[in-house]
């Protein structure tokens, strides 16, 4: 007998526009030279929307707009009154959770499970965690008195856009900065609606300005002399880019880049918790997710076992429609990422490793790409060393603990990582040694406004989340 | 098609069985946790709805455990098995009804003709705590009366105390009293407490040669939970990917709504798979969810909800 789940599309629907303008100074402006693009739903190719690029001029005047409301009315307002702000950002955010779960589903392809039940509630937590922060500042452990740093560029990625949107806008307003947000130019839709909700909550104009645009406008905004703070998420390539833009001109910089984490199953592991794990760390959100386990390193003792598991639990994943709310896998957020993981997918072909993808039929329209493992995997082939960016895991097995830390570590990047085994001692021992930012023990890819996430290496620095995530806007 | 060397190999000691059982991989309490609810919100509509429903009504182990049950009492139950929604031809009759040994003559009179089973709690039910032969007996006098399946306890006090070996003599014990008839082995999760006692528990009882693993007695809280489901349901897939055997999962206690029920079977399709949606291989111990059930089955055939009084109360 089998039971085919009837389809169950999110019913609420979304209200949008045919074009949007730019936010700056609190309100939504034409650009100055009428540029615009075209955003896509990934899922079906149709247009959703115009989105204004903004220009040389435009940013100039966002900048200024921010530096007013810093030196202004921002700067003026008590320190529990940014607090009472920020409250009623989470707040609207909460009220509004379904309108922002579908745009985001629509805008990025991402499962509506994933932005229904994660996306917009950690970004609804991180606004509620940082407001507490805003008069508390002096025990944030910045010294008795530290002060904002002024205006924040902030250039944020397509894999999250809300949730790297209040990631960082929550830490910047807390802290009393000012803020002048670029949202990827394929994902702008629930940026501008996090704009009208910032309108709604009454925030002094300028304190965040939003411009849509691509590389040029991310660039121009680096590059702009009236921005204190450069915060970026994406990936390394750019990430170098800005850090090379911004060396010597005094701005303070974050950056949270790629990642090629190691997930590492031990023969002692809650094996069935670490399938979940396994599947949750590369293939949530595509396993387009900066701290995705995409490199399996399994103990070869149990690597049959695993293997035969994760292939069973894989075959049970559903792919398709995004707005469906039984959906696990949606679709790959444009075609030029589509591009990027069939290029290095045939590479791990090409190379030697054996793929495997369940038997699943994929949409005609849109952007898809099957969960896809590969076994016998070198260290040295691409898959096993370059960021993919999608759903691809490359299995690798080790033999001793020893071995395991030498080829998670064995990476340019140092973002994430997973240990499962039911060992206390060895999960210590591990993430003493294991080189990336956060270690994951039993669980992968778990999020929480209270604790700290980012990179060393070319994975980035500075920190966001938690106390520490205060420091990136801080000057102690 | 049961690999009878491997179950034979794994028993032969109590040492071996110990070793066994104790290296089986543990169960990470949040993690397990995490992927039931994660399942949970599985929305199940439309026609997937109207065959779930169908599908857990016939799965419903229609159920009277208490001291006050009469002859009148088990009857009336009995109709309603056979016959849940009199207005509905396409509603299919439970799989069984379960009550204590001495209704089992009762039951069967009642049931005669129709595809219904009697269950039988027995081996002194719900504690189990009674002299081996006391048990015995109990099964015996069920299956005199002519019971269709047994639903046994473990002797959870000795399972606790490590005695695994005891534990599996008595399910040997009651399999080889029971012949032909099913047994479902009754794990008392409640009890265990843990994850990681409950695989245990549910190996235990599959090696001892249980037809079905049921959560719970009803008479202890917690009774069945998801999670719970989850980690016994893992352990019958892994069970017949090691033997061959498609041992079955019955949940009991606390199983109150439709809601809860699709949870269930969503739980079971993804884990076990497809080949565990039956009655054979799956029930629910309950006596409050069959009318919800039936609440729901009318609502999605006519559009209106029916409120409780539209359905007997037993």
């Amino acid at each position: 007998m089998t039971w085919e789940y009837s389809s169950a599309p999110e019913g609420a629907q979304v209200a949008l526009r045919e074009s949007y303008g730019l936010f700056i100074d609190g309100n939504f402006v034409e650009p100055s030279d009428d540029a615009t693009f075209a955003t896509l739903n990934p899922a079906n190719e149709q247009v959703l929307a115009e989105v204004a690029t903004a220009g040389e001029r435009d940013i100039d005047l966002a900048v200024a707009a921010a530096r007013r409301a810093y030196e202004g009315a921002w700067g003026a307002t008590r320190p529990a009154d940014r607090a009472k702000y920020l409250y009623r950002i989470a707040r609207l955010i909460q009220e509004r959770a379904r309108e922002l779960a579908v745009l985001e589903t629509l805008d990025n392809g991402k499962p509506i499970r994933e932005s229904r039940d994660v996306d917009v509630p950690l970004a609804a937590a991180h606004f509620f965690y940082y407001a507490g922060w805003a008069d508390k500042l002096a025990y944030a452990g910045f010294g008795p008195d530290p002060r904002p740093l002024g205006v924040a560029g902030q250039v944020i990625p397509w894999n999250f856009p809300l949730l790297m949107a209040a990631w960082k806008l929550a830490p910047a307003l807390a802290a009393g900065n000012t803020c002048v947000l670029k949202p990827a130019e394929t994902t702008p839709l629930t940026a501008l609606r996090l704009a009208e909700i910032i309108q709604q909550a009454e925030l002094p104009p300028g304190v965040v300005n939003v411009l849509t645009g691509a590389g040029a406008t991310g660039a121009g905004l680096v590059a702009h002399p009236g921005v204190d703070k450069i915060a970026f998420t994406g990936s390394t390539e750019v990430g170098k880019a800005i850090q090379r833009a911004t060396a010597g001109t005094g701005k303070h910089l974050t950056l949270e880049l790629g990642g090629k984490a190691a997930n590492i199953v031990f023969d002692d592991a809650p094996l069935d918790e670490a399938i979940e794990g396994i599947v949750n760390g590369i293939y949530f959100n595509q396993g387009e997710v900066c701290c995705a386990g995409s490199r399996l390193l399994v103990e070869e003792s149990i690597a049959d076992e695993v293997i035969a598991k994760l292939k069973t639990r894989l075959a049970r994943l559903r792919l398709g429609d995004p707005l469906d709310k039984n959906t696990d896998i949606g679709a790959i957020n444009s075609a030029a990422q589509l591009d990027k993981i069939r290029e290095l997918a045939s590479a791990g072909e090409a190379e030697g490793a054996e793929r495997w993808s369940p038997p699943c039929t994929l949409p005609e329209r849109g952007y898809w790409f099957p969960p896809t493992v590969f076994t016998g995997v070198a260290p040295a082939h691409r898959i096993a060393r370059e960021e993919i960016f999608g759903p691809v895991l490359s299995v690798l097995t080790f033999r001793t603990p020893q071995e395991a830390v030498a080829k998670a570590n064995n990476t340019t990047y140092g973002l994430s990582a997973g240990v499962w085994t039911e060992k206390g001692s060895r999960i210590l021992w591990m993430a003493a040694r294991l080189r990336a930012g956060v270690v994951w023990a039993n669980t992968f890819n778990r999020f929480d406004p209270t604790s700290p996430f980012g990179g060393y290496r070319e994975s980035g620095f500075g920190r966001e989340g938690g106390r520490h995530g205060l420091g990136a806007y801080l000057d102690g | 098609m049961i690999d009878d060397a491997l179950v034979a190999d794994l028993t032969r000691s109590e040492t071996s069985l110990r070793r066994f059982l104790l290296e089986l991989p543990g169960v990470d309490q949040v993690g397990a946790e995490e992927r039931a609810r994660s399942l949970a919100t599985r929305s199940i509509k439309a026609a997937s709805k109207v065959w779930a429903i169908k599908t857990a009504i016939s799965m419903v182990d229609l159920t009277t455990l208490e001291g006050a049950d009469t002859p009148g009492k088990v009857a009336s139950l009995c109709q309603k098995a056979r016959r849940p929604d009199p207005g509905d031809d396409g509603v299919p009759p439970v799989a069984a009804v379960c009550v204590y040994p001495d209704l089992v003559g009762t039951a069967k009179r009642e049931l005669a003709g129709s595809a219904v089973a009697v269950a039988a709690v027995a081996t002194a039910f719900p504690s189990g705590r009674a002299a081996v032969e006391v048990k015995l007996a109990d099964v015996a006098s069920a299956l005199d009366q002519g019971a269709d399946e047994i639903d046994m306890v473990i002797d959870r006090a000795a399972f606790l105390a490590g005695r695994f070996g005891l534990v599996l003599d008595e399910i040997r014990a009651v399999r080889e009293a029971c012949g032909p008839v099913r047994l479902k082995v009754i794990l008392e999760t409640g009890e265990l407490a843990t994850y990681d006692n409950v695989r245990r528990a549910s190996w235990l009882a599959m090696l001892g040669g249980a037809d079905f693993i049921k959560t719970s007695t009803g008479k202890i809280v917690p009774a069945a939970t998801l999670p719970v489901a989850l980690v016994m349901l893992e352990a019958v897939r892994d069970f017949a990917v090691a033997t061959g055997a498609e041992i079955g999962v019955k949940v009991a206690g606390g199983v109150r709504s439709t809601k809860d029920a699709i949870r269930y079977l969503v739980v079971v399709n993804e884990t076990a798979g497809e080949t565990w949606l039956d009655p054979a291989h799956f029930r629910f111990g309950a006596s409050g969810l069959l009318n919800d059930l039936l609440m729901q089955h009318a609502k999605q055939r006519t559009g209106a909800y029916v409120g409780p009084d539209d359905f007997s109360l037993e």
